[in-house]
């Protein structure tokens, strides 16, 4: 039963680092315009490298 | 051209109107524009149009190579434009730009005001629900290996490590619920956010004593994954009333919200609505609202006074009439003086009688709160009727009865009936979205589900409020391309109409135009006078040699020549006679309520086949129609555009507005169709029928579940394991039964095509 000393904590920090995460992509503004990002990635940008 | 009209002099040219019009707006784009770092200026603008990727890419590249602008960035989502700008680069030339793309755009204030704050709540809440998720899976696993057969240290272990992720987020995500229940009980009434705090504060606090003492049972769970479901519901309901808003704001079109004041000097300046004082001199150019009420110093004009009273026919004022706050100016540039001021103005009072309007409704109790004030304090006796009765039966042994009463308030915790109403207001919203009708909030669609009366405005909603040309003197291409671009000079209904008959042909280089209050418009071509306007203005500058065909409303002529007769008919809307049909065959009972005289209002009503009619109405007459109704126990609809419309749109227990509507009577709508055909007002009540239906299944499958569950609980055989999955399941089945919303309803947003007319935004409206 002592590994479970280790394997919790290490499953909830994988947990936290989700919500840690999400809460960033939050901060960062990536859920502010979800139906722009899909139409960007067909938008051709012109200073492409060659 | 300069932001300002200081050296636009006092010249009553159509040109010059156009540049002091110009201007205004401008002033007042540049109150909406707020500092950045370096000096930069930005703005926020929505449009409606924005509809694809390529909208994006148009509008940034198109932007990007003003080099005065620095920064462009399209949010598709919500129909904005961000900009940041240089502040020497006017703010009107991006919106010309804009329009120039197709893109008409209005600006928003993006710093201040409810926008953020609202965009702040919905933020505040994922997080909540991020963390509530979070807790509710890592308490779930562990649960389940307690399930599963865990026991002694490992079982205690686990409870520990529940313990200790549950508490934190219980504390952080539930404080909606508890900030809720706390001020309904301080306001001394019950909601079902008093039981839900309850529940889940006495869960984690049993779960915590077991814990403590090594005991077997703990519902942190449970507890979590209430928040979490609940949380989905509030946020629904939050994005829902967030879309709406956005949608609705987008809807406004740009106006000057202030005046040109002639200056003793003779020089124009702009200056907001608050600022104009009492007996200032307003330059009004063709196009502008009249700003607070005034009487004409100087200058005749036609006047619009159909958002005012309802009346279609423009009237021809002259010096020394009064004007009312909210009347457009028509044709010729005039000079007015004030005689009120905005908080006193006819507008001010519209807003008064909707403030007041608006009070009466606020008495309106939610279906869910109506249940809460059965269900909440039926769940709180019953806990208590456990505990004595358990306290009874076990000869005073206070453990076990407070753990079941508690049992009992945690199983019947209103997670269902919390997602219950909001789940299916989201669909319904949703559905009415994807028909071109914006929804207010979840509310609307409760009372719209419950009106049994409908009253309807006449010009504006059953007709489209814009004349149309029904019958015209055949035209040769000359006398159609002189006439279309003569009338191109006026913003004259007329005018309008007889631009939208004749198809741009060739274009005719004409001289000057001039204005003739209540008589036309006037120019020269080719060294001989053409004229629009009255028939028997125009027909004496014709000629009287050659009669024409028929007398119409409106007639064209060059000078010598046989005129052109063009007659108007204000045309009511494609499909108001299936609505009104469609309306009658719900059993809802029509009446016409108009500001318009009767012989208008009679001639509609005879064609839709209506026998209700109340016209000449003013304001307060349609308040008081609707509250006689109200007060026959009757539930009525409004449905009008106006001004004078907007507090009896306030007033009615559901109410509706064209996407066509006066800003107000927009924001005091509890609906917004966005189409031009009046099918959503039926359509918008079957849906509204239909979720009221479903909610009430929805609290039937609800308190069904409860009443297998309570008296399990109040037995003391509730387990841990019996809690999670009875909430978890009744949860999906609400969820699952609101989605039949979506299910076995004509698509009917295909069957007609959303077709939103381009507003013209740089009109004042």
């Amino acid at each position: 039963m002592n590994i479970l000393i280790i394997l919790i904590p290490i499953a909830i920090g994988l947990g936290l680092l989700g919500l840690v995460a999400f809460l960033w992509s939050l901060q960062a503004g990536q859920y502010e315009d979800l139906d722009g990002a899909a139409a960007r990635i067909l938008n051709d940008d012109e200073e492409l490298p060659k | 051209m300069s932001c300002c009209g200081g050296d636009i002099i006092a010249d009553r040219s159509l040109e010059n109107a156009e540049a002091i019009s110009l201007a205004g707006k401008n002033a007042d784009l540049l109150s909406y524009g707020h500092g950045q770092d370096g000096g930069l200026l930005c703005y926020v603008f929505s449009s409606p149009f924005i509809h694809c990727g390529s909208c994006i890419a148009i509008i940034e590249k198109e932007l990007a190579k003003e080099a005065r602008i620095k920064s462009v960035r399209v949010n598709l989502t919500l129909k904005r434009i961000s900009l940041v700008v240089d502040p020497k680069l006017p703010p009107i030339e991006i919106v010309q730009k804009l329009e120039q793309l197709g893109y008409p755009a209005m600006p928003l204030d993006a710093e201040k005001g409810e926008e953020s704050a609202h965009g702040k709540e919905a933020a505040k809440l994922l997080r909540a629900l991020a963390v509530a998720g979070f807790a509710a899976m890592n308490v779930m696993l562990l649960s389940v290996s307690n399930w599963s057969g865990a026991d002694g240290t490992t079982r205690d272990f686990f409870h520990l490590v529940s313990a200790l992720i549950a508490i934190p987020a219980v504390a952080y995500s539930g404080q909606v619920f508890f900030r809720s229940a706390f001020l309904a009980l301080s306001k001394r009434h019950l909601n079902m956010d008093v039981p839900i705090s309850l529940a889940v504060i006495l869960a984690v606090a049993m779960s915590l004593y077991e814990t403590l003492t090594h005991g077997s049972e703990a519902y942190f769970d449970a507890a979590v994954s209430l928040l979490f479901f609940l949380l989905i519901g509030r946020y629904l309901d939050q994005m829902m009333r967030e879309r709406a808003r956005n949608a609705v704001s987008g809807l406004t079109r740009l106006a000057a919200r202030g005046a040109n004041i002639i200056l003793p000097s003779g020089k124009l300046e702009y200056r907001p609505l608050d600022e104009i004082r009492v007996g200032d001199l307003i330059r009004l150019v063709p196009g502008d609202r009249v700003p607070v009420d005034s009487k004409i110093v100087s200058g005749e004009s036609d006047f619009d006074l159909s958002l005012v009273n309802g009346e279609s026919d423009p009237a021809v004022l002259k010096e020394g009439a009064s004007l009312l706050a909210g009347t457009r100016n028509l044709t010729s540039t005039i000079d007015i003086k004030t005689t009120q001021t905005s908080e006193k103005s006819f507008l001010a009072e519209v807003s008064r009688m909707l403030d007041a309007a608006e009070n009466g409704r606020g008495n309106y109790v939610r279906i869910a709160d109506r249940l809460a004030r059965i269900y909440a304090p039926a769940v709180h006796l019953l806990a208590l009727a456990a505990f004595i009765i358990w306290m009874v039966v076990t000869n005073g042994d206070w453990h076990t009865s407070l753990y079941v009463a508690i049992s009992v308030l945690i199983i019947t915790c209103p997670c269902a009936l919390g997602l219950a109403v909001p789940v299916v207001h989201v669909i319904g919203a949703g559905k009415l979205f994807e028909s071109g009708i914006l929804m207010k909030d979840g509310c609307a669609l409760e009372r719209l589900a419950e009106i049994d009366h409908v009253l309807l405005d006449k010009t504006g909603t059953l007709t489209t409020g814009i004349p149309q040309i029904v019958r015209a003197s055949e035209l040769s291409d000359k006398v159609a391309g002189l006439a279309r671009s003569l009338a191109g000079h006026s913003s004259h209904p007329s005018s309008k109409a007889i631009q939208a008959y004749l198809l741009p042909g060739s274009e005719f280089k004409i001289g000057r135009t001039v204005e003739i209050a209540g008589k036309g418009i006037e120019a020269t071509y080719n060294g001989k006078k053409i004229c629009l306007g009255r028939p028997d203005w125009v027909d004496e500058i014709a000629g009287r040699k050659s009669k024409p065909a028929f007398s119409g409303d409106i007639a064209f002529a060059i000078e010598g020549e046989r005129a052109a007769h063009f007659t108007l008919l204000e045309k009511l809307r494609d499909d108001a006679f299936q609505t009104v049909r469609a309306i009658e065959a719900f059993g809802l009972p029509i009446e016409i309520l108009s500001g318009d005289n009767q012989a208008k209002v009679t001639l509609i009503a005879e064609e839709l086949k209506l026998d209700k009619v109340h016209f000449a109405q003013k304001p307060a007459d349609k308040i008081a129609r609707i509250e006689t109704l109200k007060q026959a126990g009757k539930f009525p609809l409004m449905v009008g555009d106006g001004l004078n419309d907007a507090p009896s749109l306030a007033a009615g227990h559901a109410s509706m507005a064209p996407a066509s509507a006066s800003d107000i009577g927009r924001q005091a709508a509890d609906f917004v169709f966005t189409r031009n055909d009046l099918e959503a007002i039926p359509h918008a009540i079957q849906i509204a029928r239909k979720a009221r239906r479903l909610i009430k299944q929805n609290f039937g499958l609800a308190l069904a579940y409860n009443a297998i569950a309570v008296p399990l609980a109040m037995g003391g055989m509730i387990s841990p394991l019996f809690a999670a999955i009875a909430m978890s399941t009744s949860s999906l089945v609400v969820i699952g039964n609101s989605l039949r919303l979506r299910a076995n309803m004509k698509n009917w947003s295909r069957t007609t095509q959303v077709n939103p007319k381009p507003l013209s935004r740089l009109e004042t409206a």
